[in-house]
């Protein structure tokens, strides 16, 4: 490890806390109605939409209204973008004159979309048409994301609110998250983005002549360089903060197009994770107790950061199997040296690590590398991330009320430990809380165990693997643990685009999703309906570390204890044998 | 239920023009006036042709010019409509002969020069687009440059400096040189 790399992260690291407080109150004021700027100016636009649409705001729903619109919602996303790609062909804004996308795969992308995974089976640029990337995608990114932060308000309203039969109004919700919190975001960041080089264009491709012609796979000559345009940075952006990831382009954030420069990169992989980090804080604020959301946030932070340095770790030593290739691979004041197969030279070994560690414990899944080449060990710890149930930071706002879950599960086992009443923020946790908290944490498992164990019997599932060995089932398992987590990164040697792991993928991105999310607002809407028993003797409290630190011992039980079996047949196997332990 | 599902539809609607068609058409209009070259591809051009992105690498395999690092594109590399990476796992057989044969290349180019090639030469790039070699890249083949164009080493390293991009601040990235303008200055310089 590097100077340089010590330097580089903690610059990550402190500039990310010091903007949850800030803009955790921001959003904490955006959802409770209070003057925050933006609500205030944009008042008769928020009043002007729910007139169009037949909202009426005063009107609070029970749970299961609330899970009935989103759901009606997402499906309505689901459907339109499957339409769109099927019909891109005769529609607008089609210069490169893209054909319909064949069904399998127009269906994984809308679920991947609608779900907040983009997983990409596609290759953005040569798949889809810029309307397609617009009113499909980029509107998902918005929405998908807001769906997510809504769920999440209602949940925390259920801590909030007392003997109320309601939780809140889900398009109310939807709105406010789009209007006020992403969309303002989304705009400064693509912003400063083009100003770094990310396109924004609605022009066909650019033809340029090469400076040396140069012998094809054919053996003829190529004069020409065809350079894909679009307009990518309005879509990088917010496939960044709403924890999206779909690329515009095949190879995402690792396209000098999308992400051009060390300022883009930190600005990109800063997005990740900042409305995830904030929300903490909102939680806190909102139930009027700020020292919850630190709490939560801390816990997640001891998760991230021994994460993140083990990933630098190993990438930074580069591959034994090189030894004598003649080839270096030292850090020098010149070069980053390291396992520098699919990484970029300008973001070299410390950014990529930064990167990858962030995209899985958010589950935003964009990438600036390609995860498929880092070293077993280093490639596991995004995977490993992913299948902590995407709660390190994790989606916005599916993030923390997965979180939330895991805190019930800690709440519960604690109390019957210390044989005390299990409580939260003044709400006895029982047994339907226990239930559904236990469903929102197995199921992400069952999904992901099962998808891997059938695919690597299938042999038309096994056809897809590119690298031999252990490898190749390090990949079946990274994308069912990418997909059943609504991740959305790859180890993308694994040729997905076949109708197997279409509908596979897809299936297993739908269910991580939405039998999370109702689940939750079940909990949301037992929860207001209890009422808030003050704090006594008998309550253990929730802030201190000795909690913090048996939250996260919950998270990594649950976690390592489900997958070490699945880990070992796969990275761990690979790097013992890489490194002469097991030869 | 009908009544949500109308809200449904219209919300729907409505986001959709916001954040589907106004969002990115202001974006777009934006940048128009203010980063017009950036918003366009960064795009290099010689008596007004378009010849490059300096944004996006080209390939090069003439001894005389600096090599990028290798592209994993399809169907030939460099490909800029189709981005990729090669995805070898590091434990691949195909890896480690794949990066031994590339040094077999640099060393039969400079055979002279006996230093270990740098490590990001040989090996892929996530985008097979990369514009950019590390600063030690650019080091190694300067002699095979400056001999092959009969230019003293000390012009090439003051032209490899002139194209190298420090880390921002002084920190975030890492440093490296942009390989085309590099190339065109090494064309474009007079003895």
């Amino acid at each position: 490890m590097t100077l340089n790399n010590i330097i580089q992260s903690v610059i990550f690291l402190a500039t990310l806390l010091l903007l949850v407080k800030p803009l955790g109150i921001y959003m904490a004021r955006i959802y409770e109605g209070k003057p925050a700027g933006l609500n205030v100016w944009f008042a008769p636009v928020e009043r002007w939409i729910y007139r169009l649409s037949a909202i009426r705001p005063e009107i609070s729903m029970s749970w299961k209204t609330y899970a009935f619109a989103m759901m009606l919602f997402n499906v309505l996303g689901i459907i339109v973008v499957y339409a769109l790609q099927r019909l891109q062909a005769h529609l607008l804004l089609n210069p490169m004159l893209m054909p319909a996308v064949p069904a399998d795969l127009a269906f994984n992308t809308a679920v991947s979309f609608a779900t907040n995974t983009n997983w990409q089976s596609y290759g953005g640029e040569t798949t889809l048409s810029y309307l397609t990337q617009m009113l499909g995608l980029t509107v998902q990114n918005f929405v998908s994301a807001a769906t997510g932060m809504a769920i999440l308000v209602a949940l925390i309203r259920g801590f909030v609110q007392k003997q109320i039969d309601t939780i809140g109004n889900f398009w109310v919700d939807l709105v406010r998250s789009t209007l006020y919190i992403l969309l303002p975001l989304a705009i400064i960041l693509s912003l400063v983005l083009v100003s770094q080089g990310v396109v924004q264009t609605f022009e066909p491709s650019a033809k340029v002549s090469l400076l040396q012609p140069t012998k094809g796979a054919d053996g003829n000559e190529i004069t020409e360089q065809v350079i894909t345009l679009g307009p990518a940075a309005s879509q990088v952006a917010i496939k960044q903060l709403g924890t999206n990831g779909g690329g515009f382009f095949n190879v995402n954030s690792a396209h000098p197009l999308e992400n051009p420069t060390p300022l883009s990169n930190f600005l990109e992989v800063l997005s990740i994770l900042i409305i995830s980090a904030a929300l903490c804080y909102t939680f806190g604020f909102m139930v009027r107790d700020t020292r919850q959301g630190w709490a939560i946030l801390a816990a997640m932070v001891i998760i991230f950061v021994p994460c993140l340095y083990c990933c630098i770790y190993f990438e930074q030593k580069g591959n034994p199997l090189l030894a004598d290739a003649g080839v270096n691979q030292k850090a020098t004041a010149f070069q980053p040296g390291g396992n520098m197969e699919g990484k970029e030279s300008r973001f070299g070994i410390v950014d990529s690590a930064i990167w990858a560690t962030a995209t899985t414990a958010a589950s935003n899944g964009s990438v600036n590398s390609m995860h498929d080449s880092f070293m077993p060990l280093s490639g596991m710890i995004p995977m490993w991330l992913m299948q902590l149930g995407e709660v390190i930071f994790g989606g916005v706002g599916s993030g923390l009320y997965g979180m939330i879950a895991f805190v019930i599960i800690a709440v519960f086992i604690s109390g019957l430990m210390i044989g005390r009443t299990p409580e939260y923020l003044g709400k006895k946790i029982e047994s339907y809380e226990m239930k559904m908290a236990a469903i929102v944490i197995l199921i992400p498992p069952i999904v992901v165990l099962a998808g891997t164990a059938v695919s690597v019997i299938l042999p038309q599932a096994k056809a897809a693997i590119l690298n031999p060995g252990p490898h190749g089932f390090s990949e079946v398992l990274y994308a069912f643990s990418s997909a059943g987590n609504n991740n959305g990164s790859a180890f993308a040697g694994l040729s997905t685009n076949n109708l197997y792991y279409n509908i596979a993928l897809g299936l297993a991105m739908f269910f991580a999703r939405y039998l999370l999310a109702i689940p939750m607002l079940a909990v949301a809407g037992s929860l207001s309906k209890k009422k808030i028993v003050p704090p006594g003797q008998g309550t253990l409290p929730t802030h201190t570390p000795l909690f913090i630190l048996f939250l996260v011992m919950i998270v990594l039980i649950v976690g390592a204890l489900t997958f070490f079996p699945a880990l070992a047949l796969g990275p761990i196997v690979e790097h013992l044998t890489m490194t002469g332990g097991l030869r | 239920m009908f009544k949500e599902l109308k809200t449904a539809i219209l919300t729907f609607l409505i986001l959709t023009i916001i954040t589907g068609i106004f969002y990115p058409l202001f974006i777009t209009g934006v940048s128009k006036v203010f980063f017009r070259s950036q918003a366009n591809g960064s795009l290099i051009y010689r008596n007004g042709k378009p010849i490059g992105s300096s944004l996006i690498g080209q390939s090069f395999d003439d001894p005389k010019y600096f090599w990028p690092r290798p592209s994993a594109t399809s169907p030939s590399s460099f490909n800029a409509a189709s981005s990729s990476g090669s995805n070898l796992g590091p434990s691949n057989p195909a890896l480690a002969e794949t990066i031994k044969n590339r040094v077999k290349v640099y060393k039969a180019a400079d055979p002279n020069n006996n230093n270990p090639v740098p490590i990001d030469l040989v090996t892929s790039s996530a985008s097979g687009l990369d514009p950019h070699i590390s600063l030690a890249g650019a080091y190694y083949q300067a002699p095979r440059v400056a001999r092959l164009r009969n230019l003293p080493l000390d012009i090439v390293r003051t032209i490899i400096l002139q194209h190298t991009n420090k880390r921002f601040l002084s920190v975030l990235g890492e440093p490296v040189v942009n390989v085309l303008e590099l190339n065109l200055a090494l064309d474009e310089y007079k003895k």
